[in-house]
């Protein structure tokens, strides 16, 4: 009787504990792929030209990155170092954080850890959902992340959107505001869907950025489970023979 | 005269290695539950290997912390490798001595003559709780900051010593860098006195025996096997047999660690939580705050209870208590027989319904409180203390099978 209860309640269990989620809009899915190495290397360019003169990535040096990504060191330090940094200096930024608190009202994040922080989903529907709003200081909302104080650093790339909100009644009888389409204001200097691409990449990029060892962890750990798996065939084998004595 | 003689003339070491491991004589029936005393000593040693590796890059200071934990794993050679098999060792150091326990509790090896064998191993139970405590405040990230905060803010409910006593473990007014070096020197030091403790819990295991899958007494049972005539004759040497044993089983232990070191180190965010990669930010509490798994069932159990008569002690209190109850187990036990095979069929369901309390417990710690998850976890902390709490009444009454003379398989 008592298992039964304690079967019920597991069973009740997920019905209780996932309530509806606040999200205004569906996240589109994103694959990331640390192994495409001209996907990094787009997302790398996109990252220091529109990203890192307001955010910094102050845990990574540029030439981990340079070797990782297989960009030569020349190349770096010519097209995607901008500030007086070395080679081997982290990614810094130049903006300082009180400036930056007194121009967006908070100082822009470090960067180095965002693929970690949040999921890659988030950050590839985050970049592409800003639109534009004329209650925002910035004149720049995002669906994703609401009333996030970083205006649309991409709008020359994505183009100016607007966005059309609809109010749809949930299963729950509660009414709630959600994303109906975006409309296209201005266009930018990509097709949306060259857009979405180049945000991959950039999402794809974050994700290495936030764990460079990601790149390699994987290939030392299926030889690592080899070298067990052998060691593992020894010990078998050592325990057996001995353990004939005893049966 | 060899070199082992002389040293033999001057320290015991042909002794205790003869007492403790080649004429050091268990039972033969050890199954799969008798590997994790074996793989929680090699994670201890794991543990302060790496730990020591990683102190040398670690830099206790609130200012530098988060910066030294990014740098080991960006700029270390093979840091990122000695800081994964750290934090997943933490955990599954918790994976190895929860089993350990259940192991216990499965065949009575806490009760007469092992009660003390059960207090040291509960001791250091404890032990691996505060050293996990204070190693997660390391990374100085929001969940390891939050995460302090909420939990010695804890002893601030206690009556009258309250508030003077979480100021005194802090050493602020709030978490800060005093709490981080403190934390940081108590987390280099727990490991070493639980090597002490362990130290303590084999010597009197070795004192008394190993207990075994049977729950029989194989020192009171006929005497002689193949290896000594005064050995309990279902025993066998320790070593080679059980030490050959082990390092198979050592092997698939690591097979499962090593996947997770290499391939999913954050465990969906059980060993490492995801907030934890924000740097601590003293004004920016997180939208919920949850303990790592470990703690998760107390966790869980100090939530359920009420606060009422204008007090959350209670909370604190029960949660105290679920601990507790565990001490006290020995002595709450009254079948007349020890292990799980020969018991009857209500302690083998209270068993069985502790086991799912203490896992959904677990679960229910980790997520955010609603009305509804709030009265489950009400519910698992009621099943939680009634299995210890009415031990005394079921197991007596319960209807046990007869026990063997000799081992079984």
């Amino acid at each position: 009787m008592k298992l039964k209860i304690v079967t019920l309640l597991l069973i009740l269990l997920p019905a209780v504990g996932f309530a509806s989620s606040a999200s205004k809009m569906e996240m589109d899915h994103i694959e990331v792929a640390l192994n495409n190495k001209a996907s990094l290397q787009n997302g790398a360019k996109l990252f220091v030209n529109y990203c890192l003169s307001c955010h910094s990535a102050q845990y990574m040096r540029y030439n981990r990155m340079a070797s990782d990504l297989g960009i030569p060191e020349d190349v770096v330090r010519e097209n995607m170092v901008f500030t007086d940094s070395k080679i081997g200096d982290l990614m810094t930024t130049t903006m300082n954080a009180k400036d930056a608190t007194k121009w967006f009202g908070v100082a822009p994040p470090d960067l180095s850890l965002i693929g970690r922080l949040r999921d890659p989903e988030w950050l590839y529907n985050y970049l592409r959902s800003f639109y534009l709003d004329e209650n925002s200081p910035s004149g720049w909302n995002n669906v994703v992340f609401e009333n996030v104080a970083m205006p649309h650093a991409l709008y020359e790339l994505q183009g100016q959107r607007k966005a059309i909100f609809k109010t749809v009644t949930e299963a729950d009888g509660l009414e709630v505001e959600k994303l109906d389409r975006f409309e296209l204001v201005k266009p930018g200097k990509m097709t949306l869907e060259e857009y979405d691409d180049a945000m991959k990449d950039l999402t794809n990029f974050l994700v290495y950025l936030g764990e460079p060892a990601k790149m390699v962890r994987g290939k030392y750990g299926v030889w690592v489970i080899i070298f067990l798996l052998m060691f593992g065939a020894l010990a078998y084998a050592l325990k057996k023979e001995y353990w004939r004595d005893v049966h | 005269m060899s070199f082992i003689d002389w040293v033999d003339e001057r320290f015991p070491a042909t002794k205790v290695w003869k007492e403790h491991f080649t004429e050091y004589y268990a039972p033969k029936n050890f199954n799969f539950w008798y590997f994790f005393g074996s793989l929680a000593l090699v994670v201890l040693v794991l543990q302060i290997i790496t730990g020591l590796l990683l102190a040398m890059n670690y830099k206790p200071d609130a200012e530098l912390a988060f910066a030294s934990v990014e740098y080991i794993m960006r700029d270390v050679w093979g840091g990122w490798f000695v800081r994964y098999m750290h934090s997943t060792g933490a955990s599954m150091f918790f994976v190895v001595i929860y089993l350990h326990m259940f192991r216990g509790l499965l065949y009575g090896s806490y009760r007469n003559p092992r009660e003390l064998i059960w207090i040291f191993g509960m001791v250091i139970y404890l032990a691996m709780m505060a050293t996990a405590f204070f190693g997660y405040l390391l990374p100085w990230g929001q969940m390891s900051f939050w995460g302090a905060q909420v939990i010695v803010n804890l002893f601030e409910t206690l009556p009258f010593i309250g508030a003077a006593l979480s100021e005194w473990i802090r050493g602020d007014y709030v978490i800060s860098d005093i709490t981080l070096n403190r934390f940081f020197a108590f987390h280099f030091l727990i490991p070493f006195i639980l090597l002490g403790l362990v130290f303590l819990h084999i010597v009197s295991l070795h004192k008394v025996g190993s207990n075994n899958p049977d729950g029989i007494e194989i020192k009171k049972g006929p005497k002689g096997n193949k290896w000594s005539k005064d050995a309990p004759a279902d025993s066998i040497p320790f070593h080679p047999y059980y030490t050959v044993k082990d390092v198979m089983g050592l092997v698939v232990f690591l097979i499962f660690f090593i996947i997770i070191v290499f391939f999913m180190p954050e465990m969906g965010g059980y060993f490492l939580e995801q907030p934890n990669f924000e740097p601590a930010n003293p004004l920016k509490t997180p939208d919920h705050i949850a303990p790592v798994w470990y703690f998760t069932p107390y966790y869980a159990i100090l939530r359920a209870v009420p606060s009422f008569a204008g007090t959350q002690v209670w909370g604190v209190l029960a949660m105290g208590a679920s601990i507790a109850m565990f001490f006290i187990l020995p002595w709450l036990d009254r079948s007349p027989v020890k292990s799980i095979r020969y018991k009857g069929p209500i302690f083998k369901s209270c068993l069985t319904v502790f086991a799912i309390s203490f896992v959904v417990l677990g679960y229910l710690g980790t997520q955010p409180p609603t009305p509804g998850l709030t009265l489950l976890a009400q519910v698992f902390s009621i099943i939680y203390f009634a299995f210890f709490l009415l031990m005394p009444i079921y197991s007596k009454m319960d209807k046990t099978k007869p026990v063997p003379e000799r081992l079984t398989k």
